[in-house]
C-alpha cells in the first residue's frame, strides 16, 4: 500500500485504492469506508460541526503511508512518563512489539474495528477505516482490575499519515486505566480511532496526553458506549499539533451510566486545537460532567463544541458543561458552542462559558506578598487549571499531566 | 523606616496626592485617618506598587531603598506588607502553598534559606492558633468563601507569617465587629517591637482604641493636614472630619 494523493485529491483516488486493497483480500470494512470516503470525502467548512476548524491545512499536504525503513524513537520514548505499567507503543501507527510490554489479556490484530466504530457516520473514520493498518483490542473481563496500561502513539515525521484503530471492551464489573499519549516529531497525520465499550457497573478510565509535535496534525474520534452503572472518566491534555481536533461521542445506555469528558488545551504560537465532544443521555438517571479549561497565548486558537442529547426516556438526566478560557495575548480566540437537546421533561442540564485574562488583582495581589510575576502567573494559570485536573485519581496519570504542563508553561511563559 | 517627601501621584490624569509628607520611624506605629475619597487607599497603593498609578513627584525612601523604583514583590522581600481593604480571592490557589510560597519566594529573595514544609505546617499552624483561625483555614482556597472577617484575618496571618519591617493595614477594620476586631488588634500587637512599624489607615478611631497608635496623621484632600497623638484620633471621633478640615483650610 503506498498512498501518495494529498488528501485532498484521495476521494477521487479512492476507488483505485479500493481496488489495489481488494487484491490484497482486505477487510470488508475496508471496502465499505473506501465506498463511503470516495463518496463523501473529508469534513468540509460548510458542515456546522467542523465551521471553527477547517482541515484545508491538512489536506494540502501529501501524505505518505509509513515505509519500512526502521526508525529511531528512541528520543520520544525518553520523554515518556516514568510509570510502571505494561506498555503498547505504536510507531507511525504501527504496533512494535520490540518496543511493548504486553499485558495479559490484550489481543492484537489487524485493525481492531470495534462494535462502534461508524464509518458510515463520520468522514474521519471512514477515512480511518479505510487507511488503517493496525490497532489494539483489549479485552478486560468481567470483575477485573487492569489496572493501568499506556498507550502509546509515535509519530516520525517526513509527512507520513497513519490512522490506527482500536477498540476497548471492559466487561462488567471491571476496571482499566489506559494513559493514552500521542507523541511524535516533525510533519505528520495522526487519525486515531478509538472505540470503547464499558460494561455495567464498570469504568474506563481514559487519560489523554495529546503531545504532537507542533509541525503535527491531530485528528482522533473516540466512542465510549457505557452501560448501566459504568462510568467512562476522560480527561484529555492538548498540548501539541499544528491542528488538532479530538472528538469524543460518549452514549450512556443503561441507567446511572456516567460519563466525564475533561480537558484543558494549553496552546501557543498558531495552534488551533478543538475539543468537540456528543453526549447522548439515552437512560434514565445518567450524568455526565464536563469541565474544559482552555489557555491560549501568542495566535493560538481553542474551539470548543459540547452537545448534550437528552432523550425523551433519559429521565433525570444531570449534566453539566462548563467551558472556560484564558487568553493570554490579545491575538489568541477562543470558539465556544454548546448544544444542548433536551427530549425529556424531567432533567437537570447546566451549561456556562466564560473567556477572560489573567486577573490584573489577583497578580497585584501576589505580588505584593514578593511573589514575582512569573510565578505569580503560573501559580494562577495552574489555579484555572485545578478544576480541569483535581478530578484525575490516578496518581501516576495526574503527575504525567501535571509535569507536561510544567514542560509547556516553561516554553510559554511570558 | 519610612520617608515620604512631597509624594504626588495621579490616577488618569486626576491628581490624588497633592504631596504627602511622612516620616514612620523604626517601631513606631502611625495612623492615617480621613474622609473617604481623601486619599487613604491610594497612598497605600502607591508605596506598594499597584498598576495604574501615575506618581508624578517626591520620594518614599523605605529602610534605604528607593521604594517607587521597585516592583512589588521586590517591595515586599525588602520588609513592606500590605494588608488588603478587600482581600483577593484566590480559587484553585491552597492557602497554605500560597502562604509558603510568598515567605520562601521573600527568603530566597534576601537571600536566606528555604523553609522547608514541616518547618512552615509548625510556624502556619502556630500563628493562626493564636488568631483563633481554624487549622482548615489554611486548607482551603485563599480567600475563597471565607467571611468578611476570616479575610481580614488571613491578612494578619499572612502578616505573622511574613514578618515584614513595615505593614499597611489599609482599613483593615472595616467590616469587622467587635471580636474580630479584637483579635486582628491583638495580631498587630504582637507584632509591635523596635524592628516593626505600621502604618494604619483607618475611617474610624474605633481601630486605635486596640492599636494605640504613636502618631495620628489627618489625610484630607490629597495631603496630611494635621498630625498629632493618639488624642487627635478621639478628637476626630467627638468633632468629625469637617471640622478639622475647615481649620485647615
Amino acid at each position: 500500500m503506498n498512498v501518495t494523493l494529498p488528501l485532498s485529491q484521495l476521494q477521487a483516488g479512492a476507488q483505485g485504492f479500493l481496488a489495489r486493497y481488494d487484491a490484497h483480500g482486505m477487510a470488508p470494512q475496508r471496502t465499505e469506508a473506501a465506498a463511503l470516503f470516495a463518496r463523501n470525502g473529508l469534513p468540509g467548512p460548510r458542515e456546522e460541526d467542523w465551521r471553527y476548524s477547517l482541515l484545508r491545512p491538512v489536506t494540502d499536504v501529501r501524505f505518505v503511508s509509513p515505509d519500512d525503513a526502521p526508525r529511531d524513537v528512541s528520543d520520544a520514548l525518553a520523554r515518556l512518563p516514568k510509570i510502571d505499567a505494561p506498555r503498547l507503543i505504536f510507531v507511525d501507527g504501527r504496533f512494535r512489539a520490540d518496543l511493548s510490554d504486553l499485558p495479559a489479556g490484550v489481543t492484537f490484530g489487524a485493525p481492531a474495528y470495534g462494535a462502534s466504530n461508524r464509518p458510515d457516520q463520520h468522514k474521519l473514520v471512514a477515512l480511518n477505516t479505510m487507511l488503517s493498518e493496525d490497532g489494539v483490542t483489549i479485552r478486560v473481563p468481567a470483575g477485573h482490575d487492569a489496572g493501568t496500561i499506556l498507550l502509546v502513539s509515535i509519530g516520525t515525521g517526513n509527512d507520513v499519515s497513519f490512522h490506527p484503530n482500536h477498540a476497548v471492551t471492559i466487561g462488567d464489573n471491571a476496571r482499566l486505566t489506559l494513559l493514552d499519549i500521542a507523541l511524535g516529531d516533525g510533519v505528520y497525520l495522526n487519525n486515531p480511532v478509538l472505540s470503547a465499550t464499558v460494561g455495567g457497573n464498570a469504568t474506563l478510565t481514559h487519560l489523554r496526553l495529546q503531545q504532537e509535535a507542533l509541525g503535527a496534525f491531530h485528528l482522533s474520534t473516540v466512542y465510549a458506549d457505557v452501560a448501566a452503572s459504568g462510568t467512562y472518566d476522560s480527561f484529555a491534555l492538548t498540548l501539541g499539533a499544528r491542528l488538532a481536533r479530538m472528538e469524543v461521542h460518549a452514549d450512556l445506555n443503561g441507567p446511572q451510566a456516567s460519563a466525564h469528558l475533561n480537558a484543558a488545551q494549553l496552546l501557543g504560537g498558531q495552534q488551533h486545537a478543538d475539543f468537540t465532544t456528543v453526549i447522548h443521555h439515552a437512560a434514565p438517571n445518567t450524568a455526565s460532567r464536563q469541565t474544559v479549561k482552555n489557555v491560549l497565548s501568542g495566535h493560538a486558537r481553542g474551539v470548543f463544541q459540547g452537545k448534550i442529547e437528552v432523550d425523551r426516556i433519559a429521565q433525570k438526566t444531570d449534566g453539566y458543561q462548563m467551558n472556560q478560557a484564558l487568553l493570554l495575548s490579545p491575538d489568541a480566540e477562543m470558539d465556544c458552542k454548546p448544544q444542548l437537546e433536551i427530549y425529556a421533561d424531567d432533567v437537570k442540564c447546566s451549561h456556562g462559558a466564560t473567556i477572560g485574562e489573567l486577573d490584573g488583582d489577583q497578580l497585584f495581589y501576589l505580588r505584593t506578598r514578593g511573589i514575582a510575576e512569573a510565578e505569580a502567573r503560573s501559580m494562577l494559570v495552574r489555579a484555572f487549571l485545578s478544576e480541569a485536573l483535581d478530578p484525575i485519581s490516578h496518581v501516576d496519570g495526574r503527575a504525567a499531566m501535571e509535569a507536561a504542563i510544567s514542560l509547556w508553561w516553561d516554553r510559554h511563559a511570558q | 523606616m519610612l520617608e515620604i517627601k512631597n509624594l504626588t501621584a495621579n490616577i488618569d490624569d486626576k491628581t490624588i496626592l497633592k504631596g504627602i509628607d511622612l516620616v514612620v520611624p523604626d517601631g513606631e506605629v502611625h495612623a492615617i485617618m480621613g474622609p473617604n475619597g481623601s486619599g487613604k487607599s491610594t497612598l497605600s497603593y502607591v508605596l506598594s506598587g499597584r498598576e495604574g498609578y501615575d506618581v508624578t513627584g517626591g520620594s518614599a525612601i523605605f529602610d534605604g531603598f528607593d521604594l517607587l523604583e521597585m516592583e512589588p514583590e521586590a517591595r515586599a522581600a525588602a520588609g513592606l506588607f500590605l494588608a488588603f481593604q478587600y482581600p483577593v480571592e484566590l480559587p484553585g490557589v491552597n492557602n497554605a502553598n500560597f502562604l509558603r510560597t510568598a515567605l520562601n519566594a521573600q527568603r530566597r529573595a534576601r537571600g536566606e534559606p528555604e523553609l522547608d514544609a514541616i518547618a512552615f505546617l509548625k510556624l502556619s499552624r502556630a500563628e493562626a492558633k493564636r488568631l483563633s483561625m481554624p487549622d482548615d483555614m489554611l486548607k482551603r482556597n485563599v480567600n475563597v468563601g471565607f467571611s468578611g472577617g476570616e479575610k481580614k484575618r488571613n491578612e494578619v496571618l499572612q502578616m505573622a507569617v511574613l514578618r515584614p519591617k513595615l505593614a499597611i493595614l489599609d482599613e483593615t477594620d472595616s467590616g469587622l465587629d467587635i471580636d474580630a476586631l479584637k483579635i486582628v488588634a491583638d495580631g498587630v500587637n504582637a507584632l509591635r517591637g523596635p524592628k516593626f512599624s505600621a502604618l494604619v489607615i483607618t475611617h474610624y478611631q474605633r481601630l486605635l482604641d486596640y492599636i494605640v497608635p504613636d502618631r495620628v496623621h489627618v489625610l484630607a484632600g490629597g495631603r496630611i493636614i494635621r498630625s498629632g497623638g493618639p488624642e487627635l484620633a478621639h478628637q476626630l471621633e467627638a468633632d468629625g472630619y469637617a471640622a478639622i478640615v475647615a481649620e485647615a483650610a
